[in-house]
Formats: structure tokens, C-alpha cells, sequence
């Protein structure tokens, strides 16, 4: 609210001052006699949080700046200087990793929570798209701080991530290039990563400053989504909201110190303590945590969708997950703000958060790993008990032709009176057909969990049965299964589902719930009952 | 109905979160270290002769790059020296690790045993008279002695594998300090051409020897000289190595943490205090 300011100089030097650059008197009403509305939860402290965020990460990056070396030979080992030799270097060192997950855990709850309570709604659009401005920002930040430490996990994550974009038509393969500064990651891409890196986080503080005017210009929402009417519907930042987000702070810093100081890797991977090594792909590729939904949602298209084939819909996915935050102010055709008045959304909403979640857990995995499947596998082994057996060596005319022979050999011997016959194939065109005549035929039937257990259970069985069967032939059967794949494309949908489809609709067709007049003068208990 | 499907799919991920598949590999042998405990450091006396076991044995295959010999000796290292007096004599003697009574820190130049250990190594250096490569004896700021002047080396000498740098070997791999421990530990005896069964390494074949044997190192301290002892220090020491100030880190948090506690209290009151009276 820039109402009027209420600011007075009270000393000779600050009216001096205050006549030719009045920032105590900026400071004052933005931080000091700014409204705010008296409703806000605990959920609206984490803006505070995230400032001292971005000024940690600011104030730590500058001291490992001093120390670090960008050299792809030296990187590792500067790191390693900077954990043993540098004074209090270790605790500078986890304070800016820990930090960056800090942030992002920060970030995401602050922007679940404009999502909830429908911030970024008029009149704060832009104020939501600066928002989503500072995330991308971020994001582009952490993955080029990621990769300066020069592990095996920052060099693959840098060449997998860079690799993305040079799938994108026409443009891509030059960004990549530019990006790499090469046609593969190597020095010059860590001195442009470190380049970028140290400049990104002062630009990320000139969007917040943009981002804090344009809330100052509309006033910040409020749980019930109800704008201020009156001054009765608000209290002044300072005391009020600057010691409920001091305490909230404080929490929050607990929480930082205990990964800081007890456990400072909890949040990384192993492999980053492997110095990179181009020759060697390490057995996963993951990112950091706070980007696997974002994977998840790129590994989810293993199809190609007509002329777009699948590693270009991934990406194309992946940027559309983030661009789709862009457009929500006109996508939701709601109202009503708050999703405290909107039941049936909320319900849509809480499922939203919980896809998010499956997304980033899904995005961990082995993309081929089973979750569920509608059975066993299974195998029938057949063979005929005491009959006569006999062999003969064939050949096909050609590869081609081989299957064609195979069938025909078989069907002579079964004319022949062969209650069984099989095929072993030495090369292209050579095999061996053995067959048996009379004996009574018999089949066992095996199951198991997995692959691998169904095909040492075969052998257990074969090894049961040993000299009783010549040969065996054996059918295997594979149960539905679903992949860690599947429950990502699933969870892809959904999550485009809610932006595109059901916000639009849910806003035209639902009923919404009543809507107190103002702030101060809530309906009846409505308040204390919904969160 | 959607509320329980929320619920259902939050429940569904949980559980999927727990049967986590298992590897090829056994899960590693959760062996009790002091330094698991949140609170609790090193054993200095296991990192000692951990050390001797790396000295001895490790360090004919494997380098320690990132560690200088000062480093033993520094605050919070195995070989670090104080001045005490002793209460007996009442003379000032050299005593290694922190006395309880305090003592004044042995910088580690002057640190005899950090000395005796740099100065038994062989380092290829430049005659700084002449410009010629030469052989001189290891001095404090040296780094670890390498065993293999690079990579090629290091593989020719061991049929092919590289024997990888173990400065931070504990952190570079999954399950830690007990995945070292149990590796060392849990060989098979089977042999296949130069590789080795081992339970705990991906894939069953590693191809390091069994490097431990029992008696192959001479203990000081009277403890056991078994393959078990062996690894557990060993792998002590290499937790030291890849953390070497997680002593000082722990002793920190609880202080940070205790303050923080103390200020979110303080905070809270305020909050309370400020919030009186106001409807919100
Ligand atoms: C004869 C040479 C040799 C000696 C002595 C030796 N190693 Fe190794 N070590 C190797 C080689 C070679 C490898 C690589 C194995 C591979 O990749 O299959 C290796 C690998 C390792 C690994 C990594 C396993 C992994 O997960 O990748 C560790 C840890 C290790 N050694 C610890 C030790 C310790 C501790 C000692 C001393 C007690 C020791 N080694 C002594 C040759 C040696
Ligand atoms: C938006 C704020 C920032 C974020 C999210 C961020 C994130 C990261 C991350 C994730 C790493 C890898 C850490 C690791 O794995 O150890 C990193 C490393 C690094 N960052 Fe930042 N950073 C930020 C700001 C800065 C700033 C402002 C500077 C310098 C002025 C800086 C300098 C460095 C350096 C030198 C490293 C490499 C050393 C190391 O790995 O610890 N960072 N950053």
C-alpha cells in the first residue's frame, strides 16, 4: 500500500539527508509503518527467510570466490583447500551447499503458498511472474554452483543438462555450443559456469528488489484473500510482522544448523567426492533434490509424440512445467483468491502437492523400476520323459530364410510322429534340431517375483528334472508392470491437468464457499476451522 | 472421496519409499563407530594406527592427495602434540591428543612424531641449486607421497584397475565408513584370474587383494592384529582424513543450536508480547 508516508526526521543530519535522498524515509514505510494485513500466518514468514537466504548465499559465495580455483584440474582439490585449510572454510563451504537447499525448501513453500491462498491473482500478476522470474533464476544458479565443485555428479549433471538443450530445433545445437563454449563440457564451460555463477544470485537480488516494489505497490495478500479495507484490517510491519518472522526464522535457522553442523552431505550425492572423469559415466545421473521433479517430468516422455521425438518433448515438458507458473494468473478463472473458500479446488489443490512430491521421488529412481505388477512372471517348462530322441544339423539358404526352414524342419518331424521338437541356432543360418518320438509328455510350471528369481528358479527346476528330459522347451510369461516411468507420465499429466484444465474449469463451474466482507471481521469460527 | 485419495496416494509413496530395491551387493555391515554419534569424536588412538595401517599397506597402491603430513599434527589431528605439565614430576612434557587439564598446542613444525613420519618418506623434487630432478626427505607441508606418479602408472601396476585416491573416500561412496569396513572385510576367498569375490562391492569381483592379513602390522598399543581390527582402524583413519574437522563442526552446533533455541524462545515471548490484545 503506498499510502501516505508517515516518516519524520527527527535529526538535523537525517532531514538534511532526508531532502536529497530520502532511503530512510523508503526504508521506514516499506519496513517499518508498512501495513500489513493482521491475519497473515506462519506460512506468509518465509519471504523473510528467503531474503536471508539469497544474502547467506551472497555473503558465503563471495568468501569460496576467494579461495576457489576454476580450473578443471584445480577445482576439486580448491574445494577440498577450502574444507581442510581455510579458516572455518568447512563451515563456509556447508553453509553455502546446505544453504542452496535451504533456499530452494524455502522457495517452494512460499510459492505452494501463493498458490493456496491465489497470490498471484489481480491485481498481482506481475508481482507473481517476478516471482517466478527469481525461481528460474535459481534454478539456473544452483545448476551452475552444482557443477563448480568438479565431481563426477557436477561434470554429468552439466553435460546431461547442456546436451537437453541442444535437442531443441534450430537454436538449440548453438545455445549448447555457446553454453559449453566448446563441442563438450571442459574448461571453458567451468569458467563461463563460474562467470555466470557469481553473476546470477546480484541479478536474482535486482528481481527481488522489483519484486518487494510490486508489493508494496498492491500490499501483500492475506489468507482470506480479501483485500484491505480499512485500517482496522491491518497492523504496521514493524513490530508486528518483523518479530513473527524473526521467530519463524529462527526455526528455520535451527533447522539449517542441524544439516550444517550434523549432517552437511545428507542432502548430496556420493559421487560428487569423485573428481570428474569424462571417460567414465557414473551408474545414475541424478540432480540435486530440489530439481527432480523437474526430471522426473523430463524421463516421463520415453514416446515420441509425432514429429517431436521423446527427448525433445521432455525438455520441451520440462520448460512448459515451469513456463505454465507464467500464465497461471490468467489461467485461473476463479473469484474467489483464497482456496480456503474454494472446497472443491483445495481438494484438487492438496493432490497437486502430493503429485509434486511423487514427482521428485520418481525422479530418484531408476526410471525402469518396478513398482507394481499384476503377477508373477512365469515359465512352463515342457519336455517328453523316455521317449527316443534323435538330432539333425540343418541350414537355411540365408539368414533371411532361416525361420522359414526352422518351421519347415519342425513340421516334418511332427509329421515324422515328434511329440516335441527343438531348435538350437549356432550362426546365422546353421542350427541343430532335436526331436523326440513317443514318451509321455510332461510340464512343470514355475513362478517368481522378478526376472532374475524366475530364472534361477528354471534352473533349479532343469537341474531337478536333469537326465529325465532330453531338452526342454520353455514359455515365459511377463506380468503388467508398472515403472517408475508410468507413475511419472501420470503425475505429468496431472500436474498439467491442474493448470490447464482444472483451474480454468473449477473457477467457471464451482460454488464457492462464503467470503467474509473484511479482514478484521471474519464470518463466524470460519477462520480458526480452515487452515 | 478425494480427500482419501490424497491420503491413499500419500500412504502408497511412503511405502514405495521403504522397499527400496536392493542392489547386487550385500548392504554393508553396520559396524558401531564412535564417530556415528552426534555428539562423540574420533578415537584418536583407532586413527593412529589406522594411519599405520594406511602407512604400511594402503598407500603402496593407494595416494591420499589432498592430505599433507602437517595435517596429522594439526589441531584435531591424530598426531597433534600439547605441552602438559605432569602432576607427578611436575615437569613439562610432550603428550599426544588434548590433555583434559589443557596444554599449550605443539605447532606442528616443531611436532617430533609429525617430523619422524614426513621425514621417513622419499619425495622426487628439483635440486633448487642445480635445476635437477632429485630425491630428498619428506618435510612436514608435504603432501601425502603418491604411490604412482599418475593414472597409467597406477593401472599398469595393478593389472588395469586404478586404485583410487582414498583423501575422501569415505564420503564418495554409498553407506560410508561401514561400506569401507565391510569391503575390507568381506572378501570370499574366492578368486577369479585377478579379480576378487567380495560381498560388498557392486558387482561381487574387486580387483584389490585382500590387502589386510592378520599380524601382517605390528600393533604398539597391544590391540589386536586381526583383519577386523585392521579395517575398523583403517577405516577410522580414512573417515578422519575425509573429515578432519568434524570435532570441531559437532562441539559448534551445539552451541549454534543452543543459542538458536534460546533466541526463538526469546523471540516467541516478543511475539506474544507484541501480539497481545491483537485480533488476528
Ligand atoms: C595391491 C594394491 C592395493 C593395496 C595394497 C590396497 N588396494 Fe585398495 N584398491 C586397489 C585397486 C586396484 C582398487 C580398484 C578395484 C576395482 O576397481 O575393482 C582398489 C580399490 C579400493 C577401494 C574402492 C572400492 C570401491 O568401492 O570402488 C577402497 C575403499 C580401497 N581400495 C581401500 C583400500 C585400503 C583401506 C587398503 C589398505 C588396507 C587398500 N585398499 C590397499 C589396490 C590396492
Ligand atoms: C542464489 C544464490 C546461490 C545459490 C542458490 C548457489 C548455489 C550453489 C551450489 C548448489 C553450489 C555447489 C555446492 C557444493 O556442492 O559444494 C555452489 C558452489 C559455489 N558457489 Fe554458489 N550459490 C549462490 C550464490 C553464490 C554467489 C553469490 C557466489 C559468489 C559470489 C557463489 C560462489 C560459489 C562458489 C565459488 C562455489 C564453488 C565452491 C563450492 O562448491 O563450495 N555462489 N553454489
Amino acid at each position: 500500500m503506498s499510502g501516505h508516508s508517515t516518516y519524520e526526521p527527527k535529526s538535523g543530519f537525517t532531514r538534511w539527508l532526508d531532502k536529497r535522498l530520502p532511503i530512510i524515509r523508503m526504508a521506514h514505510d516499506s519496513f517499518v509503518a508498512y501495513p500489513t494485513p493482521r491475519n497473515l500466518n506462519y506460512w506468509y514468514t518465509f519471504g523473510a527467510m528467503l531474503a536471508l537466504c539469497l544474502v547467506v548465499q551472497i555473503v558465503t559465495g563471495v568468501v569460496l570466490a576467494m579461495h576457489y580455483v576454476p580450473h578443471i584440474n584445480m577445482a576439486f582439490a580448491s574445494v577440498q583447500r577450502i574444507d581442510r585449510d581455510v579458516p572455518y572454510g568447512w563451515l563456509i563451504q556447508n553453509i553455502h551447499s546446505v544453504g542452496a537447499s535451504m533456499f530452494f525448501l524455502a522457495v517452494y513453500i512460499h510459492m505452494f503458498k501463493g498458490l493456496y491462498y491465489g497470490s498471484y491473482k489481480a491485481p498481482r500478476e506481475v508481482l507473481w511472474i517476478l516471482g517466478c522470474v527469481i525461481y528460474f533464476l535459481m534454478i539456473a544458479t544452483a545448476f551452475l554452483g552444482y557443477s563448480l565443485p568438479w565431481g563426477q555428479m557436477s561434470f554429468w549433471a552439466a553435460t546431461v543438462i547442456t546436451n537437453l538443450i541442444g535437442a531443441l530445433p534450430m537454436i538449440g545445437e548453438s545455445i549448447k555450443n555457446w553454453l559449453m563454449g566448446g563441442f563438450s563440457v571442459d574448461q571453458p564451460t567451468l569458467n563461463r559456469f563460474f562467470s555466470l555463477h557469481y553473476l546470477l544470485p546480484f541479478v536474482i537480488a535486482g528481481v527481488v528488489a522489483l519484486h518487494v516494489w510490486a508489493l508494496h505497490e498492491t500490499g501483500q495478500n492475506n489468507p482470506t484473500g480479501v483485500e484491505v479495507k480499512s485500517k482496522a484490517d491491518t497492523v504496521p510491519f514493524t513490530p508486528h510482522a518483523t518479530i513473527k518472522d524473526l521467530f519463524a526464522t529462527a526455526l528455520f535457522l535451527i533447522l539449517f544448523a542441524v544439516f550444517v553442523f550434523y549432517m552437511p552431505d545428507a542432502l548430496g550425492h556420493a559421487d560428487n567426492y569423485i573428481p570428474a572423469n569424462p571417460l567414465q559415466t557414473p551408474p545414475e545421473i541424478v540432480p540435486e533434490w530440489y530439481l527432480l521433479p523437474f526430471y522426473a517430468i523430463l524421463r516421463a516422455f520415453d514416446f515420441n509424440i509425432g514429429p517431436i521425438d521423446s527427448k525433445l518433448a521432455g525438455v520441451l515438458a520440462m520448460f512448459a512445467s515451469i513456463g505454465v507458473l507464467f500464465v497461471l494468473p490468467w489461467l485461473d478463472t476463479s473469484r474467489v483468491r483464497s482456496m480456503r473458500y474454494r472446497p472443491a479446488a483445495r481438494q484438487f489443490f492438496l493432490i497437486f502437492v502430493v503429485v509434486c512430491l511423487v514427482l521428485g521421488w520418481c525422479g530418484g529412481q531408476n526410471p525402469g523400476r518396478v513398482l507394481a505388477q499384476s503377477g508373477d512372471f512365469t515359465a512352463t517348462l515342457r519336455w517328453v520323459e523316455g521317449g527316443a530322441v534323435s538330432a539333425r544339423a540343418f541350414s537355411a539358404p540365408s539368414e533371411e530364410q532361416f525361420d522359414e526352414t526352422a518351421a519347415g524342419m519342425r513340421e516334418t518331424a511332427t509329421t515324422e510322429g515328434a511329440a516335441m521338437t527343438m531348435v538350437s541356432r549356432s550362426n546365422a543360418t546353421d542350427a541343430r534340431m532335436m526331436s523326440v518320438v513317443g514318451g509321455t509328455p510332461q510340464t512343470q510350471t514355475v513362478s517368481a517375483r522378478t526376472i532374475e528369481a524366475l530364472e534361477e528358479a528354471v534352473q533349479e527346476a532343469k537341474a531337478e528334472i536333469g537326465a529325465r528330459a532330453p531338452f526342454f522347451v520353455t514359455e515365459r510369461a511377463s506380468p503388467m508392470a508398472f515403472t517408475v516411468t508410468r507413475l511419472s507420465q501420470v503425475a505429468t499429466f496431472y500436474y498439467f491437468l491442474f493448470f490447464l484444465v482444472l483451474l480454468p474449469l473449477l473457477g467457471l463451474r464451482e460454488t464457492p464457499g462464503r467470503v467474509p466482507d473484511t479482514i478484521a471481521k471474519p464470518i463466524g469460527g470460519q477462520t480458526q476451522e480452515a487452515a | 472421496m478425494l480427500r482419501a485419495l490424497t491420503v491413499a496416494a500419500a500412504v502408497f509413496v511412503a511405502a514405495a519409499g521403504v522397499a527400496f530395491a536392493a542392489g547386487e551387493a550385500e548392504h554393508p555391515h553396520d559396524h558401531p563407530f564412535s564417530f556415528d554419534s552426534p555428539i562423540r569424536g574420533y578415537d584418536m588412538a583407532a586413527v593412529q594406527r589406522g594411519f599405520q595401517v594406511y602407512n604400511q599397506v594402503c598407500s603402496t597402491c593407494h595416494s591420499m592427495a589432498h592430505l599433507s603430513y602437517r595435517h596429522l599434527g594439526e589441531e584435531g589431528g591424530p598426531f597433534a602434540a600439547y605441552m602438559a605439565r605432569n602432576h607427578e614430576t611436575g615437569e613439562e612434557e610432550m603428550v599426544v591428543g588434548k590433555p583434559a587439564h589443557g596444554g599449550r598446542f605443539v605447532t606442528v613444525t616443531e611436532n617430533p612424531y609429525v617430523r619422524a613420519i614426513a621425514s621417513a618418506v622419499t619425495i622426487s623434487d628439483i635440486d633448487p641449486a642445480s635445476g635437477q630432478p632429485m630425491d630428498r626427505p619428506g618435510r612436514v607441508s608435504d603432501h601425502f607421497r603418491s604411490p604412482f606418479p599418475n593414472e597409467i602408472a597406477a593401472r599398469a601396476a595393478n593389472g588395469g584397475a586404478y586404485p583410487p585416491d582414498l583423501s575422501v573416500i569415505t564420503s564418495a561412496r554409498h553407506g560410508g565408513a561401514d561400506y569401507i569396513y565391510s569391503l575390507l572385510v568381506g572378501y570370499t576367498g574366492e578368486v577369479d584370474g585377478a579379480l576378487y569375490g567380495n560381498r560388498y562391492f557392486a558387482g561381487g569381483k574387486i580387483a584389490m587383494p585382500p590387502p589386510l592379513a592378520e599380524g601382517a602390522v605390528a600393533y604398539a598399543d597391544g590391540s589386536p592384529t586381526t583383519v577386523e581390527q585392521y579395517a575398523a582402524d583403517v577405516t577410522t583413519f580414512l573417515q578422519w582424513a575425509a573429515d578432519p574437522h568434524m570435532e570441531a563442526r559437532k562441539r559448534m552446533g551445539i552451541i549454534v543450536i543452543s543459542f538458536l533455541l534460546v533466541l526463538a524462545g526469546l523471540l516467541y515471548l516478543a511475539y506474544k508480547q507484541v501480539w497481545r490484545g491483537e485480533s488476528h
